[in-house]
């Protein structure tokens, strides 16, 4: 399920060191890398070697770049067994005491060492003892950038969300001209593009790691590039900085996300004539029909108007001898707005779900229901090996 | 059901929206950019002339205009009226014939491409056999002679173009019967002349490059007389009278030869003079001589000046009895004729009309020390390089005859003479209203020009540099040649590229047409109020200095100097004469300024800030510095990054110079040679651009970039700024970064204005967070409605505000369209242009939209003009799209920053450093030529054809002409190439415009395409 790190082929050590950290304590034991067996085998042995047999718990790890990321299922178990070099470091909680912020991309850059980690998962908190836990609105979780409509685009597509607010970082990348090759019933055509042409180290796009240099940019916040030039794309880009939303074709097609037959849209395999179907348009992809087939998705679909009218960075006024404060919304009913007519809000704090498939089902844990949760499971899978054009 | 009616309210919107928008591109005023050609019928009284880009353009009576485009883009050389009839035959540089004419249709005529023809010689034969180097429009009206490089005339039946073989004259017909001992074993190489017998029409002159002329029978298909010219040959003239005939040489030579059939062969000159003999001349390209009535002839030729001390300049000498004058022009001689008077345009030579690269001059030939006659049409805009524009509509009637009045003293140099060209009738109504475009230029003066119709003629012209001191001596009269100079050199034509101090180039111009202030500011901070006297008047100009960093620490300005003031008086002449001036520090390019003729208070900007002046007690009243103190580009001089593209750009024009110099014409492997260097300059230029690929970051704008604090738009406004019942009067201004700053005005009462000081307090400040640059501010009424101008409610002419319902805001960003509630700043509505399709805005204005339908409907809605070259039409206060047309390309830069708009949605923006396309955006009004050509009667038979003089198909010059544009086009794709590169980028052409602020010479030097825009890009605002 996990899509985001190339699982690497070749290993040549056999043996994974393990260290775990339940409460204060510390196991240590070993795994054959070759064959690390099932999640739930590694749970019962996670519980047998800790004495736990009856506590339910949630299983996190420290990766390469220092992330808490979750075990929870056969995929991320497997990615975290491959991936760790030379010991694998685990960390435990009880379930009913888990605390699922912890867990993200950032978490341990800012804490920087899995010690300090460790003392954030350990430190008393006040509202431990006080299930459910309360979940706040929307507005007050601050979204980070991710990958988004992952349902309702070709697999081959991927619109990833810049999100900058609030951050120093830079947006950090660069693009230019360039040409593709297109499937069209005439055959191959090659045709213009903008492609993502270079990175800056430590900003924003390199950091998610969401995007790479080659990609090709076909939308920008909803709005295709195609026919427009490369002073265009650039200023749309600019202009909507603040809550940059591309979609693109990525260089590198083997990280894509495969759907079933039966999810929205209505992909069958992995099959390079998918990637004729390059319109890639918001719009045709949500179709009524798309739409009832899928009705717990689609909340989570793009909507330029909804992002214009809710995400917008707000003016300052700096009134005379005051200070400077947000200028609000004149009253509704005053005048005509230019946005939309109302539509299910956006709400950035479900995108989390799909940004990264591993963290993403712990931490909606509570937050989805479970049914949804099944289907989502049954819908995504993995394909390493799809290339397309 | 809601969703239904609002689809019925949609339709209904967009039949109004038939009503009250149409797009057209009405006229080009000005001089056409690149002429190559030029052709004149007498008994149409037309003029044509054709461009290097394929254009032609014909101009009659003042009015009268038309103007056609060849498809192929192809240089026009040559264009023969058809004689007699309203066809024209065009030869362009590809070799192709293009027949037009003027076809009435609905009591309009229009201008028609009716056919095209290519010369196809025998199967197998060289391409120069075929290449047209003189063309003769037969005075039968039938036949077309051409002459070709290989020697041969083919003659073509016209208008059909059919080819009549068996008229054809080979070469070899004529050096069969050439004496052997002059053929020798040279060729006689191409036609250079073709020319009919005035008196027999039956009879045609060919003239060919190695100096041999041939007089041929067209009937007997024989020659009857050689005349066995030595010189390479550039034109031949063949007398009124039939008897005899001049050529002219490459040497600066012309000969005179006798036309007599009894000596069939004539191998000396008559006469052989070179006028500006002993030294080598330079060639005489055309030559004429024509008769008067009571008197000596007028000889008139062009070139022949001595080669070593005068090689450079561009003359033609005007031959009368003892008057001898040489006319030097400021630019390249294209082709020149003369108009002559009578019902048959056979009389006495009345003027000569000049085409040179710049300009048309009309030199009255009949007059005492024939003096220039001024054009109605086709004027030099560019005398100077145009650096800014301002459009006022409908100028009261008073302020009209005073400025025509004080244009008329400084028109007293002019021949009094009417205008010589009058053909067609113009049909068009007359204009609405009185309209004033002002252009301000980078020798520092403004033109103020008549806009109310087609023609966009001259009405005063304004001169800021008096008011300061420059290199230039004022008594430096250029058109004084020193007593007994030989050859007598007089001066003609206005077109004057060199600035004396490019610091004097006008930035801004504002003009009340109320009260008659205008203020101009400048490119080194310097802002000029005037005001209209109708008398001379002696002054001294105090400047005010205004420090606009506000004693910021830890800046170094780096930039150009402040311009000296002269301190003694100065006497200004009738018209527009300053008063005030105020000097910036640091004395960087005025950005925006802002008059307020009621309050008498200007407002200026640069990229460190902002003030405000009352000219009326000539004291500042308020500074505002914005530079971001982290902001070092503001204050430093140009980037060493540009000055490297300046450097290259040098280098590239020079190695074509160089070129240029060793090319000789009618060198075959020319050609060859050209493509060559050609190639690989555009490899040279495309690997430059290749080793650093085109890419652009994508960062989101900071308020730490530079020229965050370049003011962009001043704007004034009575309305509530702190409280919602008390309004007040306010300055607002708006940044670069995306800020904009309001302060309340207290302007004492009238009585007491001298007395009490005029003060200003800062009341509100938004910051924009998508920091796009503020290009216009907008306050609009309880109704919805801009606020008048200032003095417009005083006369009458605008409704007084609506002062009751709430004001609004509306901030004019490069990205976004924001309406804000005030006193209380509260965002109402907005829309996005740059998020959704990728342009920006450029130009805005408010216009006043009047339906066709409803009299008495119209709407004022917001004019803009993106980087794409769009134009759109944006509903106030709503804010919503009404319509979009495509208007200029988009990689014309400087044709997209020079657009002015007028309050009636018609516009002006430059297709050339020379040109105003209008266009108009509005359904009601509409200004565009209407005029009729008929073709005249004939009152000859063909057997004795009325024999009006022609202009002259010009071989030599023609030939000449080919060279040269070979080179020039050579250097245009060079610069194409180059400006491709560097126009791609708007930051790097903002820096090489200003770095070339300091160094603009040797852009001017080469014409270069983007010079009128210097400092434009950096001051949209209006």
């Amino acid at each position: 399920m996990n899509k985001n790190h190339r699982v690497p082929s070749n290993r040549t050590l056999s043996a994974v060191e393990v260290k775990s950290k339940f409460g204060a304590e510390f196991r240590r034991f070993s795994l054959d890398r070759s064959k690390p067996g099932r999640f739930d085998e590694f749970y019962g042995l996670l519980q047998h070697v800790h004495r736990i047999p009856n506590v339910d718990l949630l299983v996190g790890y420290a990766d390469v770049h220092g992330d808490l990321l979750p075990i929870n299922n056969d995929d991320n178990y497997h990615k975290a067994i491959s991936t760790a070099t030379p010991l694998l470091r685990l960390f435990l909680q009880r379930k009913e005491e888990a605390d699922n912020s912890a867990f993200g991309t950032d978490s341990l850059t800012r804490k920087k060492s899995p010690a300090a980690l460790a003392a954030v998962l350990l430190r008393p908190d006040a509202n431990r003892k006080k299930p459910p836990v309360i979940i706040s609105l929307p507005r007050d979780f601050r979204p980070v950038s991710s990958i988004i409509d992952v349902d309702i685009l070709p697999e081959t597509h991927r619109r990833v969300r810049l999100y900058k607010h609030g951050q120093e970082k830079p947006l950090g990348f660069y693009i230019r001209d360039g040409s593709s090759v297109r499937v069209t019933p005439q055959g191959l055509e090659k045709v213009p593009g903008i492609f993502i042409s270079r990175m800056v180290p430590g900003g924003l796009a390199e950091s998610t790691g969401l995007l790479a240099v080659n990609d090709e940019v076909l939308e920008v916040n909803g709005i295709e590039v195609a026919g427009k030039s490369l002073d265009q794309v650039t200023d749309m880009m600019i202009a909507n900085s603040h809550n940059l939303i591309i979609t693109v074709k990525p260089a590198n097609q083997r990280n894509n996300v495969v759907r079933n037959a039966n999810s929205g849209g209505g992909a069958t395999s992995g099959s390079s004539g998918r990637s004729s179907d390059s319109g890639t348009s918001f719009y045709g992809y949500s179709a009524p029909g798309a739409m009832a087939m899928t009705p717990s998705h689609i909340i989570q679909n793009f909507r330029p108007e909804e992002v214009e009218s809710e995400d917008d960075e707000e003016d300052l006024v700096i009134e005379a001898g005051g200070e400077a404060k947000l200028i609000p919304k004149a009253p509704a009913g005053a005048t005509a707005s230019t946005s939309m007519p109302a539509l299910p809000r956006y709400e950035p704090h479900l995108n989390l779900r799909t940004s990264n498939g591993a963290m993403a089902t712990s931490t909606s844990v509570g937050s989805l229901s479970a049914p949804d949760r099944g289907q989502e499971r049954q819908n995504l899978e993995e394909d390493g090996t799809v290339i397309t054009l | 059901m809601k969703r239904f009616r609002r689809h019925g309210h949609d339709s209904q919107r967009d039949k109004l929206k038939q009503d009250l928008y149409h797009f057209n591109k009405t006229v080009e005023h000005g001089f056409p950019h690149q002429p190559s050609s030029l052709g004149y019928s007498p008994s149409l009284e037309l003029l044509a002339i054709g461009t290097r880009s394929g254009a032609i353009k014909l101009y009659g009576a003042p009015g009268v205009e038309f103007m056609g485009l060849h498809d192929e883009n192809a240089a026009v050389t040559q264009i023969h009226f058809l004689p007699h009839q309203v066809e024209l035959v065009t030869l362009l540089d590809d070799n192709s014939l293009h027949m037009w004419t003027l076809r009435a249709h609905q009591g309009l005529s229009e201008l028609l491409e009716i056919g095209r023809f290519t010369l196809t010689g025998p199967p197998g034969a060289l391409p120069c056999v075929t290449r047209v180097t003189a063309v003769l429009a037969h005075s039968s009206g039938e036949l077309l002679l051409l002459g070709t490089e290989g020697g041969h005339v083919f003659v073509v039946e016209v208008p059909g173009f059919q080819e009549l073989e068996k008229l054809n004259i080979s070469v070899e017909d004529v050096q069969s019967s050439v004496p052997e001992e002059y053929i020798g074993r040279r060729s006689l190489e191409c036609v250079e002349a073709l020319q009919e017998n005035p008196l027999n029409p039956r009879q045609v002159l060919i003239g060919y490059g190695r100096g041999l002329l041939v007089l041929w029978d067209l009937d007997r298909r024989c020659a009857l007389q050689h005349f066995l010219g030595t010189q390479q040959l550039e034109s031949v003239w063949w007398m009124e009278d039939g008897g005899s005939l001049l050529s002219s040489h490459s040497d600066g030579s012309y000969c005179h030869w006798t036309v007599s059939t009894d000596t069939a062969v004539q191998a000396e000159p008559d006469k052989q003079e070179t006028p500006y003999g002993s030294f080598p001349c330079k060639a005489i390209s055309k030559i004429l001589q024509l008769p008067t009535r009571h008197g000596p002839p007028f000889l008139i030729f062009s070139g022949g000046m001595p080669r070593a001390s005068f090689g450079d300049r561009h003359c033609i000498s005007v031959i009368h009895s003892k008057t001898h004058v040489a006319l030097d022009f400021t630019s390249r001689i294209i082709d020149f004729f003369i108009i002559r008077e009578g019902a048959q345009h056979k009389g006495d030579p009345s003027a000569l009309v000049v085409l040179v690269e710049e300009e048309l001059v009309v030199v009255d030939l009949q007059s005492e020390g024939w003096p220039v006659i001024q054009t109605p049409y086709l004027v030099p805009l560019h005398c100077s390089a145009i650096t800014c524009s301002h459009h006022v509509s409908s100028i009261p009637l008073k302020l009209w005859e005073r400025i025509l009045a004080a244009g008329q003293l400084q028109n007293t140099h002019y021949s009094r003479k009417p205008w010589p060209i009058n053909g067609g009738q113009n049909l068009a109504p007359d204009p609405p209203q009185r309209d004033l475009l002002l252009t301000g230029h980078e020798d520092g003066t403004v033109r103020f020009w008549d806009a109310s119709g087609v023609c966009l003629s001259p009405m005063y012209k304004l001169s800021t540099s008096g008011v300061f001191l420059t290199d230039a001596d004022p008594n430096d009269n250029m058109n004084q040649g020193a007593e007994g100079e030989w050859p007598p050199f007089r001066k003609v034509g206005c077109f004057d590229p060199y600035s004396d101090d490019p610091r004097l180039g006008i930035q801004k111009i504002h003009l009340c047409k109320y009260s008659g202030y205008l203020t101009v500011a400048g490119t080194a901070g310097q802002i000029l109020v005037m005001e209209l006297n109708d008398e001379a008047a002696e002054q001294t100009v105090e400047p005010t200095v205004v420090d606009l960093l506000q004693g910021q620490e830890g800046f170094r300005w780096k930039g150009q100097a402040r311009l000296d003031v002269r301190d003694e008086p100065v006497t200004f002449p009738p018209g527009f004469q300053p008063f005030a001036l105020v000097q910036c520090q640091p004395p960087a390019v005025v950005t925006a300024i802002a008059l307020h003729s009621e309050w008498k208070l200007v407002a200026f900007g640069t990229s460190h800030g902002f003030g405000l002046y009352d000219y009326q007690q000539k004291n500042s009243v308020l500074v505002r510095c914005t530079l971001n103190p982290n902001d070092q580009l503001a204050l430093e001089g140009p980037l060493s990054r540009v000055k490297s593209i300046k450097k290259s750009l040098r280098q590239s024009f020079r190695r074509i110079r160089r070129s240029r110099v060793s090319m000789r014409k009618h060198q075959t492997n020319n050609a060859a040679k050209l493509q060559e260097i050609n190639a690989r300059l555009e490899a040279e230029a495309l690997q430059e651009m290749e080793l650093a690929p085109v890419q652009r970051k994508i960062e989101a704008r900071s308020s730490d970039d530079s020229f965050t604090g370049l003011v962009r738009t001043l704007y004034f406004a009575d309305t509530f700024l702190s409280d919602s019942s008390h309004n007040s009067p306010s300055l607002w201004a708006g940044t670069n970064g995306g800020a904009v700053y309001a302060f309340m005005l207290r302007v004492p009462p009238v009585e007491r204005r001298m007395e009490d000081q005029v003060t200003a307090h800062p009341v509100k400040e938004i910051q924009l967070m998508h920091r796009a640059p503020v290009v216009g501010l907008v306050v609009l009424d309880g109704r919805g409605v801009p606020l008048p101008e200032p003095l417009e409610v005083a006369h009458d002419l605008a409704r007084s505000p609506d002062m009751i319902g709430a004001h609004h805001l509306l901030v004019v960003s490069e990205e976004q369209f924001k309406l804000f509630t005030l006193p209380k700043v509260s965002s109402k509505t907005k829309l996005k242009l740059t998020a959704t399709d990728g342009s920006r805005v450029r130009r805005v204005g408010v216009a006043w939209f009047g339906s066709v339908r409803v009299e008495d409907y119209g709407e004022n809605n917001l004019v803009i003009l993106t980087n794409q070259g769009d134009l759109h039409v944006i509903s106030m206060p709503a804010l919503k799209m009404q319509i979009h047309y495509p208007c200029i390309r988009k990689e014309d830069v400087s044709g997209i920053a020079s657009c002015v708009f007028t309050k009636h949605g018609q516009g002006f923006y430059l297709i050339s450093p020379s040109e105003f396309e209008r266009f108009s955006l509005s359904a009601r009004w509409l200004v565009e030529p209407r005029c009729l050509v008929e073709a005249p009667p004939r009152t000859h038979s063909s057997s004795h054809p009325d024999h009006t003089h022609r202009d002259q198909p010009d071989g030599a010059a023609t030939e000449h002409r080919i060279c040269r544009e070979d080179t020039e086009e050579f250097e245009n794709s060079a610069r194409q190439v180059m400006e491709h590169a560097l126009l791609n980028d708007e930051q790097v052409l903002q820096e090489i415009q200003k770095s070339l602020e300091g160094d603009q010479t040797v852009l001017l030097e080469n014409n270069m395409k983007t010079k009128p825009s210097v400092g434009q890009v950096l001051s949209n605002g209006d």
